[in-house]
């Protein structure tokens, strides 16, 4: 499509940039292992998140058998307890999911969906990945190190994380301070990256407001973690100096063992502000891309335009500014001022109102729709559900009152999982069945995806939902064993069996997931360039899986949104995004 | 009489302003680029100096925390950093000159650019060489400070003058400002080898890139120095004022 054959008005205006020259692999070496190409170095980014997500796993049902079965399993003493649901914590939200996210999805999708042949610093990115990689091993080596990896719960809190009482205080704390930091400088590269190529380098026609929400979510999400982030790299090294240096930024003076340690008039609390300034965004920078892809997934399969695009987009702006300024909620029994509670009560609530508009539009876009079931439609409205009633228990705990009683059990555990937790990784399930098609140019098992679906959906609500229960019970969480608790009943024991069960069959049933990716990656159904017909860049490339520089000869020229579907008096009942404008078109 | 002038300069702000402001927003509401004037590079820095800001705010913000948090009294700072010259104490001296010394560095930096845009390769290589002499001599007098101080029984972990969280704020602090000055230090004088071969004018590649470079780097370069002395003054006026 020439620019000749459309009309001068609608025409986008001319490139302002001539084309960047491209790196071209010349040896297996560089076009898979040190690769530049960002659709690589998305699939290696996946690759690893999800290899490190599978042993977070594993390490959540170490978490579950204990507390169903106290003592019964010998080789979990409190100390593999302790350790188990730090490295399920911490691999969980940072290694997987901000990795699989960022840097997989965001690697993947936004040069493809904002028309670019790459990200704008391909080496820069490479080694974002690189030094990920380093962070991860450098995080899983500390299980070979004497003592084991760090048992400090995943926020590390001071003095306790770097006592002797606590397992892994020798290596494993140094280990996972040391990962962090290098993790924090990885993404750094690769932030960057996604935030420049969405900024400065889409495609003719390509505005902000054309972009689609996964974009968007994503590029908000990258700017919240380059602001975030600053906020964990200082409290990892300074705390990481009090471990071995002995100085004492967070030290308080303090006995232990009867023995007066060297440290004097250190802070508790700073770390804890610190640690949240980082910890509360990283909700977000999880939540976000997960808000933008399911607007897209069931844009695609409801064949209708998101309702409110331009609130959806302000909604996310509003979600990411306002996360900044909420930490404190995480720390109203830390003692605090009861005014700063209530302004941390106030703008966690507020939250509310941007999050329920984007909730409220996703439902008013289904309204009336032509809702196809697929697998990846299952798994938005699965997130719909999750998120809802996540997003509900939030502001239950966002009130401090309400926090007080309830902080401490599991009642936060089944919040955060529900919220952080399932939605995220439905969505994440979503977007490999949407987006296989378009990666492998094979279509994914449709039957054991809906299979997976119902049984990871039902699973997970399974476990988590009965955990609201055993919260407002008043059982505490991060317990080795409950000991005396007389005001829990023995009933709640028999729960915590069901629920164990139940997480050990749904882990094991992921299988299902994997055995279906590997086989479709052979013998899935050929796709096809756009086999969900849908509208935005990514589908349009002239090759699929798209080649090296995406868009072949010449770059893609955009006419409209990524919406446009049902169009009246369109010749199909979706208009692609790079397709010339059709007659009396009127396009956002 | 008076009021007409002042009025039409009024009216003129104000053009301006909403200009401006119409502008901002048919950028941001353009396709291909948000900032029309920033190369990708540039931009990339920018956006990496802001986060930048935000780890050296955190780590500004945790000295004043601990500092306020502390019960034991914070050592004297025109005490502590005193030089003995010819007898006489003075307040203050040698951070005076590494003051003094790196905002010198800005001004040939500056001079840089502008000589590399107008491709006098000799003239900014050599500005850029200047500017690293002078990071060189800051990171240099700075570990002179170090070892004056680590001398007289100051270490992280606790000294003879008060508070522990002295040591540890200032060693932290000004070790993390120095290693910015020192990558500094190392990319100038890769860039100036550059120039001066006149790499950017023949496209010779990056040895680790393998991608040609433009004489924009050396304004790049540019943000990044006079980021970090914008840093020290903070530092300065926080740490050793304060």
């Amino acid at each position: 499509m020439t620019d000749a054959s459309v009309p001068q008005n609608v025409a986008p205006p001319p490139a302002e940039v001539p084309e960047v020259e491209l790196y071209h692999a010349h040896s297996w070496i560089t076009k898979y292992v040190f690769s530049q190409d960002a659709k690589v170095i998305a699939i290696q980014y996946a690759g690893t998140a999800i290899a490190v997500g599978i042993l977070a796993l594993v390490l959540s049902w170490v978490i579950r058998l204990q507390l169903a079965f106290p003592g019964a399993i010998p080789f979990i003493d409190a100390n593999v307890y302790y350790q188990s649901v730090t490295m399920h914590g911490m691999i969980m939200v940072v290694y997987m999911l901000t990795a699989i996210f960022l840097g997989g999805f965001g690697n993947y999708l936004i040069p493809l969906m904002v028309g670019a042949r790459d990200m704008v610093f391909p080496y820069v990115n490479m080694l974002s990945y690189w030094v990920y990689l380093i962070a991860t091993l450098v995080l899983v080596s500390s299980y070979f190190f004497p003592g084991g990896p760090t048992g400090a719960g995943w926020t590390l809190y001071p003095p306790q994380s770097i006592l002797t009482g606590t397992p892994g205080h020798e290596y494993g704390i140094i280990l996972m301070l040391v990962s962090l930091i290098l993790f924090i400088v990885g993404f750094t590269m690769g932030g960057l990256n996604y935030v420049v190529t969405v900024l400065q380098a889409r495609t003719r026609g390509m505005t902000l407001m054309r972009m689609p929400l996964t974009v968007w979510g994503i590029f908000a999400a990258a700017v919240m973690a380059l602001l975030a982030f600053p906020g964990l790299f200082v409290a990892c090294l300074m705390l990481l100096l009090d471990r071995t240096l002995g100085t004492s930024f967070f030290m308080p003076s303090l006995v232990e063992l009867g023995e007066r340690k060297d440290y004097v008039g250190g802070s508790p609390i700073l770390f804890q502000h610190l640690f949240w300034f980082f910890g509360h965004p990283e909700v977000y920078i999880v939540a976000l891309p997960a808000f933008g892809v399911v607007s897209d997934l069931i844009s695609v399969h409801a064949r209708k335009n998101i309702f409110g695009y331009r609130m959806m987009v302000w909604a996310i702006v509003a979600i990411g500014v306002l996360s900044m300024v909420v930490w404190g909620h995480h720390m109203y029994i830390s003692g605090m001022d009861p005014w700063f509670g209530f302004f941390f009560a106030v703008t966690t609530l507020a939250i509310a109102v941007p999050t329920a508009l984007k909730v409220y539009n996703w439902v008013l876009t289904l309204w009336h729709a032509d809702i196809h079931f697929t697998t990846p439609m299952l798994f938005a409205l699965g997130f719909l559900v999750t998120f809802v009633n996540g997003g509900i228990t939030g502001l239950y705990l966002g009130n401090v009152i309400v926090d007080v009683p309830l902080s401490a059990t599991l009642f936060v555990v089944a919040h955060f999982h529900m919220v952080m937790g399932i939605a995220p990784v439905l969505v994440i399930f979503g977007a490999i069945y949407h987006w296989f098609p378009k990666i492998t140019g094979r279509m994914m098992d449709e039957r054991l995806g809906k299979i997976h679906f119902w049984i990871t959906f039902l699973g997970a609500y399974a476990i988590f939902f009965p955990m609201h229960y055993l919260g407002v019970l008043g059982m505490p969480r991060r317990f080795y064993e409950m000991g005396e608790t007389a005001f829990v009943p023995a009933s709640a024991a028999t729960l915590n069996i069901v629920i164990t069960v139940i997480a050990l069959a749904v882990g094991f049933a992921q299988s299902i997931f994997f055995y279906n990716l590997f086989k479709s990656l052979k013998h899935g159904a050929p796709a096809g360039g756009n086999p969900w017909r849908a509208a935005s860049l990514e589908w349009q490339t002239p090759e699929t899986p798209p080649g090296h520089g995406n868009w072949g000869k010449q770059l893609p020229v955009v006419y409209r949104w990524p919406y446009a579907y049902s169009v009246p008096g369109a010749p199909e009942d979706y208009l692609p995004q790079n397709a010339p404008p059709v007659r009396g078109e009127r396009s956002p | 009489m008076t009021a007409e002038p002042v009025t039409t300069e009024h009216v003129t702000t104000e053009t301006t302003l909403q200009s401006s402001l119409h502008g901002m927003v048919a950028d941001w509401s353009s396709d291909q680029r948000s900032f029309k004037s920033a190369s990708w590079g540039k931009a990339m820095m920018w956006i990496f100096l802001v986060s930048d800001t935000f780890v050296f705010s955190c780590f500004l913000i945790s000295y004043m925390t601990v500092r306020m948090s502390t019960t034991v009294e914070w050592p004297h700072p025109s005490e502590i950093f005193a030089l003995e010259i010819g007898g006489k104490k003075i307040p203050l001296i040698l951070i005076a000159i590494m003051t003094f010394d790196l905002i010198t560095s800005s001004g040939t930096m500056a001079m840089a650019v502008n000589f590399a845009y107008a491709r006098e390769r000799r003239k900014a290589a050599i500005l850029m060489l200047v500017t690293a002499f002078f990071g060189a001599a800051f990171v240099g007098m700075q570990a002179f400070e170090w070892t004056k101080l680590i001398h007289e029984g100051v270490r992280p972990w606790g000294n003879p003058f008060g508070a522990a969280q002295f040591g540890s704020s200032f060693f932290m602090i000004t070790g993390f400002h120095g290693f910015h000055v020192s990558i500094g230090v190392i990319f100038l004088l890769l860039i100036a080898r550059a120039v001066w071969r006149g790499d950017y004018d023949v496209g010779r590649r990056g040895f680790f890139t393998s991608r040609k470079g433009r004489y924009e780097i050396v304004e790049i370069m540019g943000l990044y120095w006079h980021f970090v002395d914008l840093v020290w003054v903070f530092i300065f006026a926080f740490f050793y004022l304060w």
